[in-house]
């Protein structure tokens, strides 16, 4: 290497060097918006030098398709696939989406481990800022997933019955309650001593909240108290809009519900997850 | 250059860290440690694995509080102002990684762009530091393709985007081979001339010496030494002169010649290799010299400063912890 060189050309390490290029002190929250977008486009670097780390949010929603509609479409329905993958597709979209946003707690968790992080830490940004860019870039993730579903979908005969705008509504929907909800996936991903951890205890979680709710039949066959859960459960509410935005059927109530969850959801979980990100060593 | 470690009172320091405490579960990482850097020096930790080197660089760099003390670094408190020393420092480390998936040029404008910089001037500044560590051509490549020392190279350019006043290099040369710590060495070297202050860790003593204006050696969370390398090494036992000749006939003529430019007495080891120790580089050139004109061929001939066990041993009485899993 050219070091020898090096005690001629000081300008690289000088310190005397003016840094005029710094830019002029913006305000806090648009620093950290900058910083948060320049994070995000690490993550999407990342995941396109790693395709794979799309399987889950395209390959996945395929097999689930494939395996709800024609393995228990027919009896679950008594007898039309088609209607079933009707009422099937909005509620995958629901399970798809929270299933997606396990690999996020992991590769976070991963990149701590890394030492990725500790870099970050002794910058000058804002500590939430690595978190908060690493969400923004799982958008296109949810968006893979919402695409894949209704283009596969398509090909197996789902038809929209309703209208394009309420369509683009319904996904637009579901990737914002995605980012909201994928912060319990950064929660966790922060107290998680392993990657691998950090998926156990999220599909703990997601399994119960997918299968617990009207994704794959409609409530009036459970038992009473499963029928409470189900009703309270977020992913019920979501699954109810999209399924009227994209099928047919009441909307606004099961949206104000649905709203209401994504805000629950930051409070709670959006403070947790910077809190145990600062006091991860 | 400042003669480091007697602290003169009127010399602002960079680095100043009070009675640092750090409990991790049952280990006691640190257990009340002071450490000094005046400005624009540079401060060897020298210690085993485990002794907390690694715990107080991630106190002073504030990834980590302390439980109990304080630290000041370039004259900020690292708990009160933290984001002004976060401003001030760049960190380079075992753990303080580069991402592996970005290519070179990708992780530094990263950090220019972090740093408020321009897009334009990230570009730039990521350039001009690529070319001066000599990666210029694996710019474009993802630094999981780097080797060892390559990485090495990306991960101290990355604590350089800022132009920083402090640096902390958490053992820089662990792994390299020995061409590459030279090298390593020289960038230390020339960032100290420029003005920069640097702490670093290590577990090399000729590390330390090559590089350090003083040295705080620590075990077990404590400072256990605090000094020049001269100072440490008077301690220690200053450095050690190994002469092995090619002909073992001529070895009662080496031990005779080592004897006179040696302080003590020369040890024939069974292997036919001479040692001595001797009080400066200077009775290296005279035993060259004095075996040249005896017509002595060598196979083996180097001075050598004591190995950290060694110091260790010296200081502390017992063996560091990893050389007694190897006994």
């Amino acid at each position: 290497m050219s070091l020898d060189t090096a005690t001629n050309v000081p300008s690289v390490t000088d310190r005397s060097a003016v840094p005029s290029s710094f830019r002029a002190g913006s305000a806090r929250p648009l620093r950290t918006i900058r910083h948060a977008l320049a994070l995000a486009k690490r993550n999407l670097i990342k995941l396109t030098r790693t395709p794979e780390q799309f399987i889950d949010v395209t390959l996945q929603p395929i097999i689930f398709l494939l395996l709800f509609v024609y393995v228990f479409g027919g009896a679950i329905s008594g007898g039309s696939r088609h209607d079933y993958l009707e009422f099937l597709l909005p509620g995958l979209l629901g399970q798809g989406i929270a299933m997606g946003s396990v690999a996020l707690g992991q590769n976070l968790n991963a990149d701590i481990e890394k030492g990725v992080f500790d870099r970050f830490r002794s910058l000058p940004i804002a500590r939430s800022a690595p978190l908060v860019g690493a969400v923004l870039a799982d958008f296109f993730r949810y968006l893979t997933v919402c695409v894949i579903f209704l283009g596969f979908g398509y090909v197996i005969g789902f038809r929209i019955g309703t209208n394009p705008l309420a369509t683009v509504g319904a996904i637009a929907l579901s990737i914002a309650f995605a980012l909201c909800f994928c912060w319990i996936s950064v929660f966790i991903g922060m107290k998680a001593r392993t990657s691998g951890a950090v998926q156990g205890v999220m599909f703990l979680l997601v399994l119960p909240l997918s299968f617990g709710s009207n994704v794959f039949v409609q409530a009036n066959t459970m038992p009473g108290w499963m029928q409470a859960f189900v009703k309270v459960n977020p992913m019920t509410q979501l699954v109810a809009v999209v399924r009227g935005l994209m099928v047919g059927g009441p909307v606004i109530g099961h949206l104000g519900w649905t709203l209401l969850w994504m805000a629950i959801l930051l409070v709670v979980f959006v403070p947790l997850a910077l809190r145990a990100y600062r006091k991860r060593a | 250059m400042p003669a480091g470690a007697p602290i003169v009172a009127d010399m602002t320091n960079a680095i100043e860290a009070t009675a640092l405490t750090k409990r991790f579960g049952n280990t006691q990482a640190l257990a009340g440690v002071d450490l000094v850097v005046p400005e624009g020096t540079v401060l060897g930790v020298l210690g085993p694995n485990g002794a907390g080197k690694t715990t107080a660089v991630r106190i002073l760099a504030t990834l980590l509080r302390a439980d109990s003390g304080s630290a000041q670094v370039a004259g900020y408190d690292v708990v009160r102002d933290s984001e002004k020393v976060r401003q001030s420092i760049g960190l380079t480390g075992q753990y303080a990684s580069v991402d592996e998936d970005l290519t070179g040029i990708q992780n530094l404008m990263l950090i220019g762009q972090l740093l408020d910089l321009r897009s334009r001037d990230a570009r730039a500044r990521a350039t001009e530091l690529l070319e001066w560590f000599d990666l210029a051509e694996a710019s474009s490549r993802p630094a999981k393709t780097y080797s060892g020392g390559m990485r090495r190279r990306l991960d101290l350019a990355a604590s350089l985007v800022g132009r920083p006043a402090v640096i902390f290099l958490d053992e820089p040369t662990t792994g390299l081979d020995p061409a590459k710590r030279e090298d390593m060495w020289d960038v230390v070297r020339s960032l100290v001339n420029d003005g920069s202050t640097v702490l670093l860790t290590t577990q090399y003593l000729d590390e330390a010496d090559a590089l350090a204006d003083s040295i705080s050696v620590i075990d077990h969370g404590r400072v256990i030494a605090h000094d020049t390398p001269d100072g440490l090494k008077r301690i220690v036992g200053g450095q050690t002169l190994t002469v092995r000749p090619s002909d073992q006939s001529r070895l009662d003529d080496v031990v005779r010649i080592v004897a006179d430019v040696s302080s003590g007495r020369p040890e024939t080891s069974p292997r036919g290799v001479v040692n001595a120790s001797v009080d400066g580089d200077a009775a290296m050139t005279a035993a060259v010299a004095k075996l040249a004109q005896a017509g002595i061929a060598v196979t083996e001939l180097s001075l050598h400063l004591p190995s950290l066990d060694e110091v260790f041993f010296t200081l502390t009485g017992t063996r560091t912890e990893e050389s007694e899993d190897v006994a």
